[in-house]
């Protein structure tokens, strides 16, 4: 099962700051999966806003990249603090 | 040297561990972020800092590697809070050293510039009037884009 995080204001959507989800046949890259959850959280495209970026373990990525059970895929919305 | 943790920070304590540490250095810079008592949307009770490890850390890391190699800095120092942080604590603290004041001046400002607007945390703001997850601001960026 892939690991997913949601960070910042994206757990509000989500419930829950992190889940393993088993991933469906149809979905093989970043972008997929962020399309699928936004419809299975009704997010109304809070995940498909394109300042909400998406690392794969630990690395920042594009929406072609592959995705595989064993990672982890973290959601992200704009950071900062201080 | 940097950290990020949940741990109070004691700028004092800090600026004067890193005095010692810099000693030789013509000029010490130091930077403390308090958390403010007052947000447009009424008073705040604390905020809560979330990091993303160790990206966040990474990411610290190399904005230090590249105010050494853009400023004569023979010392930096970050501090950065994680979790529940009352207002009137500090949530950050920064400290760079160098020869002359002016490499420290900017090499403390263009640090704050990356942990207002590209350091990986996400921060809520608990209010009297509810909780908000507050991102960086138009004059966030601005301020960050004076460095590229």
């Amino acid at each position: 099962m892939a690991k997913l995080l949601y960070f910042g204001r994206l757990s509000d959507i989500t419930g829950a700051a992190e889940e393993s989800l088993t991933l469906p046949d149809t979905i093989s890259t970043a972008g997929e999966l962020r399309h699928f959850l936004d419809l299975r959280f009704d997010a109304q495209g809070a995940l498909l806003e394109p300042t909400v970026r998406i690392a794969v373990n630990n690395e920042l990525c594009f929406d072609a990249t592959s995705i595989s059970e064993t990672d982890e895929i973290a959601f992200m919305p704009p950071v900062g603090g201080g | 040297m940097l950290k990020v943790s949940e741990d109070p920070i004691d700028a004092s304590a800090l600026l004067k561990a890193f005095e010692t540490e810099a000693a030789g250095a013509g000029a010490i810079v130091s930077f403390s972020g308090i958390v403010r008592s007052k947000a447009t949307s009424g008073g705040v009770e604390h905020l809560f800092l979330q990091a993303y490890s160790p990206m966040t850390e990474d990411g610290i890391q190399a904005a230090m590697d590249e105010a050494q190699s853009r400023w004569p800095i023979v010392n930096a120092l970050v501090q950065h809070r994680v979790g529940e942080i009352k207002a009137g604590e500090t949530i950050v603290f920064v400290a760079t050293a160098s020869a002359h004041r002016r490499a420290s001046f900017e090499a403390a400002d263009f640090l704050m510039d990356y942990l207002k607007t590209k350091a990986v945390f996400w921060k809520r703001e608990k209010t009297d009037r509810g909780d908000a997850w507050i991102e960086p601001g138009d004059s966030d960026y601005a301020d960050a884009e004076r460095w590229r």
